[in-house]
Parts: structure tokens; C-alpha cells; sequence
């Protein structure tokens, strides 16, 4: 009885005297932090992405509340919790359009001229060695570092190359850093034509190597409702984004190629096979 | 004294390496051992806490804990209560640790993150303090034990990471990749370290 009851005695000392250690540093040692930023992180997604350019949420929840950064920054949150964050703080949060990222190239495995390569399965580590093994020097490798960055999931390596879901998508651009192609681009969300194809070479150069690439005939300007909503840009034509065109488009204009597609499409697989 | 310390430090670091071969401490040693960095900021945070705690943990043994008491008519000797008192005092080391931390040096408190409150699970911690026990130490040769143990798995973390780093750009069977083949390379480690055996 004795020994129980004084190991009982010891044990509760023992924690008492640590609880009034720890109790006296917490007082004693007591960093301020403003609470607000903790409510902020719980409102934001919680998905630290980086998209935002901040380390994590809780560094871009700090950053909301010392004003520097505004709330819609976040990719990833809907308008509505950007509303609800500048609600909460008193300040003003204006509406941010939605993008997603396109991956500009259509030059599948079935599409395009590739040659052999053993070396490591990494888009980067392939450029080094000249370039890439892909015909065309500016599509894409479809080593899937673009996937492999994507916080989301939102990247699919399908056949070779890289297609993005726009459904999954949040536009938070981690892709777009990673590409060493340069061919991923952060588009509006809202339109969904775009031309997969990044290669500013000759019409018949392109074809050579991809049989998905733009050649340029016009087919697509001239369908268009005004000429201004598609843009060449020499061997290459790209969707104005800024005055976009709507997507009967890409029906009317029948690209020969197919590189004018629709995003939501594309992510479908419903344009593979499609070229001659 | 001076050999008796060194059979200790070359003891703990190499041939009872704590992670490769008494197997303690595992679970940081496959969980921060992915990148170098955070495998340096998780050594440096075990190497603190694991010297520290050995030399609070040694001395509430040395001087209360294998004492006999007399209470009344029986004798009485609280050694039983050691584990319980060795995590309660480290756990509380770590939670003061932290909170200095926080207050003094908030760039190496954001570093550390996780790891910090992390390590009071670390089954290392608590077997240093208790194999110094077992071994009939004192305070000084505790202490120096606890780091030196903390030394060896800083070693074999940073080893690990080091390797891993490598492993990442190499071509692994698709039912090895990740945690499987990292386990592999524990082993063969672990087979490296058996080489030490008998230096000590």
C-alpha cells in the first residue's frame, strides 16, 4: 500500500513540478501572433499548393492579413471563400477570372517522329541530351514532370504526351515552372479553344515530324466570327484570349490537322486518331 | 576515464549504431529521409533534445530515482516508475525546448517544424536514456552516451537521405519504387555497419 501510494505521490509531483515549468516558459516566453491569421488559414483550401507564390497557406493566410497579398490571389479557393476572407477581415476582394493550364502540343506517340531514348524519365534530364528525343523540338517530351509537380493531380500522360483536365485543373502554375519546353501556358477558363501546338517552325518542317501540328492554313481564322479572335503569329495561329472565340468554332473550321481543339474534348481523348 | 569515454563514443556512433543496429528510432529514419535538408534539420533537433534529455533523465535517476527511501515501516525504491518518469520528463523537455525555440530563434523553429514535436515519439530518445541506465553510467558518461547515440543517427539519417537523393534519378523496378526499395537499402546499411562489430 505504502509503495503505491507514494509512487502515486512521486508521480503527481513530478508532473506538477513539469507543469509549472512549462506553464512559466509558455508566460514567460510567449510569442504574439495575431489570431487572425489562424481563422484565415482554416477558411483557405489548406491544399499548399504555392500557387498564391507563398510558401503554404498559413504564410499567405499571414500575408492577407498584414495587407500585402489580397485574398483572390489563392488559385485553388472559389470566389466565394475570397469573399468570405475579405468579409471577415473588412476589406475588399475583387473578383479574379479563373484560368487552367493548357499544355500547347497534341503530338502524341501515334502523332509524332521520336527517337529512342534509355536515359532517365525525367522531361529535364531528356533535354540535356539534345533536346529531347521528339522530332519537333518544341513539343511536348511526356515524361510527366509537369504531372509529377502538379499538387492536384490534374496532368494526365496519355500515349506520350501530357493533357490536363480542366475539371481537375486550378491554375496554380507549378506546371508551368516545371515545363523545360516553356509549352504550358495558364489560359482563361471560360475558353475552351485553343491550338495545341507550340512550334514556330515552317508548316511542311512541322509536318515532317507531327502530324497534329498547326500549319498554319487559316481555316480557323476565316470561320471565325471576326478575324481578331484568332491570332497568327507566323507559322503558328493562337486563340486571342482576350477575345476569344466560342466554341462552335472548332467544328466550323475543321482543322486538317486537328491541332484546334477543345480543351474539355481533348482531356476526353476524342481527338486521337482523328488526323491524317 | 579517458578510454572508458572513448570505447563509449566510438561504441555509440559506429558499432550500436542506434538506427542500424539496435533498430531504434526507425520511423523518423524512414520518414525525414527523403530530402538532405530536412534530414539535417531533423539530426540537429535530435542531437539537441537527445543530450539534454539524457542528462536530465540520468541525473533524476541518479539521485532520486535508485535511491531507497524509508516510509514508515517498509523501504521503498521508485526504479520501477523509470520509463514512466523518462517519457514524461522528455516529453516535457521537448515542449520546453520548443517554446524557447519559438520565442529565440524563429528562422531555425520554422525549419525544424514538425520534426521538433516529433521527436518526443522517437523511441531513440527514450532508449538512450535507458540503456545508459541499464549500463550503470553516471551523469557525465550519460550525457556524452546521449549524444553520441544522437550523433550515430544523425550519421545514418544523412547516410540514408544521401542515398535516397541518389535513388530518386535511378531506374528501380516498378514493385520496388519508393519505400520499398528504401527499406532495401536500410538493410544493406544496416549489413554495412555489421562491419564495425567487435571494435569495441
Amino acid at each position: 500500500m505504502t509503495i503505491i501510494l507514494t509512487s502515486l505521490i512521486f508521480a503527481a509531483l513530478l508532473g506538477a513540478i513539469l507543469a509549472i515549468i512549462i506553464g512559466a516558459a509558455a508566460k514567460a516566453f510567449a510569442v504574439e501572433s495575431d489570431p487572425r491569421i489562424e481563422t484565415v488559414t482554416d477558411m483557405l483550401p489548406g491544399a499548399n499548393c504555392g500557387g498564391c507564390g507563398y510558401a503554404g497557406c498559413a504564410d499567405f493566410a499571414k500575408a492577407i492579413v498584414g495587407g500585402i497579398a489580397p485574398p483572390n490571389d489563392c488559385p485553388v479557393a472559389s470566389a466565394d471563400d475570397a469573399t468570405r476572407i475579405a468579409e471577415y477581415l473588412g476589406i475588399t476582394s475583387e473578383e479574379k477570372e479563373k484560368v487552367i493550364a493548357v499544355v500547347k502540343c497534341s503530338g502524341n506517340i501515334a502523332a509524332t517522329v521520336r527517337s529512342p531514348y534509355n536515359g532517365i524519365e525525367d522531361c529535364r534530364s531528356a533535354v540535356l541530351v539534345a533536346g529531347g528525343a521528339k522530332g519537333c523540338d518544341y513539343g511536348c517530351i511526356g515524361f510527366a514532370s509537369c504531372a509529377r509537380a502538379c499538387p492536384f493531380d490534374a496532368i494526365e500522360i496519355r500515349d506520350g504526351l501530357a493533357i490536363v483536365h480542366p475539371e481537375l485543373c486550378v491554375g496554380c502554375g507549378k506546371c508551368v515552372d516545371t515545363c523545360p519546353k516553356n509549352l504550358i501556358i495558364l489560359a482563361p477558363a471560360a475558353v475552351d479553344v485553343h491550338v495545341y501546338c507550340n512550334s514556330p517552325e515552317k508548316g511542311p518542317a512541322k509536318r515532317k515530324v507531327c502530324k497534329t501540328a498547326c500549319i498554319a492554313c487559316r481555316k480557323c481564322v476565316k470561320a471565325a466570327d471576326n478575324e481578331e479572335q484568332m491570332v497568327i503569329k507566323g507559322f503558328l495561329i493562337e486563340t486571342n484570349y482576350d477575345n476569344p472565340p466560342i466554341s462552335d468554332l472548332v467544328e466550323k473550321a475543321a482543322c486538317p490537322t486537328t491541332a484546334l481543339r477543345l480543351a474539355t474534348k481533348h482531356a476526353a481523348g476524342e481527338y486521337e486518331g482523328a488526323s491524317k | 576515464m579517458t578510454s572508458n569515454l572513448l570505447a563509449i563514443t566510438v561504441g555509440a556512433i559506429l558499432v550500436n549504431n542506434f538506427v542500424l543496429s539496435k533498430f531504434l528510432g526507425i520511423c523518423p529514419f524512414l520518414g525525414v529521409s527523403k530530402k538532405i535538408k530536412t534530414a539535417l534539420g531533423m539530426s540537429g533537433a535530435v542531437i539537441f533534445v537527445m543530450t539534454l534529455s539524457s542528462l536530465v533523465t540520468s541525473s533524476i535517476y541518479k539521485y532520486i530515482l535508485s535511491k531507497t527511501f524509508r516510509v514508515g515501516e517498509t523501504e521503498i525504491s521508485l526504479t520501477f516508475l523509470k520509463i514512466l518518469v523518462f517519457i514524461v520528463v522528455i516529453a516535457a523537455l521537448v515542449q520546453l525546448v520548443e517554446i524557447i525555440l519559438q520565442k529565440f530563434s524563429p528562422p531555425l523553429y520554422q525549419a525544424l517544424g514538425i520534426f521538433l514535436p516529433l521527436i518526443t515519439t522517437n523511441c531513440a530518445v527514450l532508449g538512450a536514456a535507458e540503456l545508459s541506465v541499464q549500463a550503470g553510467r553516471g551523469v557525465i558518461e550519460s550525457t556524452i552516451f546521449g549524444f553520441c547515440s544522437a550523433l550515430g543517427f544523425a550519421l545514418a539519417l544523412i547516410l540514408f537521405s544521401s542515398l535516397r537523393e541518389k535513388l530518386d534519378l535511378a531506374q528501380v523496378p516498378k514493385p520496388l519504387q519508393g519505400t520499398a526499395i528504401g527499406l532495401i537499402t536500410a538493410g544493406i546499411l544496416a549489413m554495412v555497419f555489421m562491419g564495425f562489430s567487435g571494435l569495441v
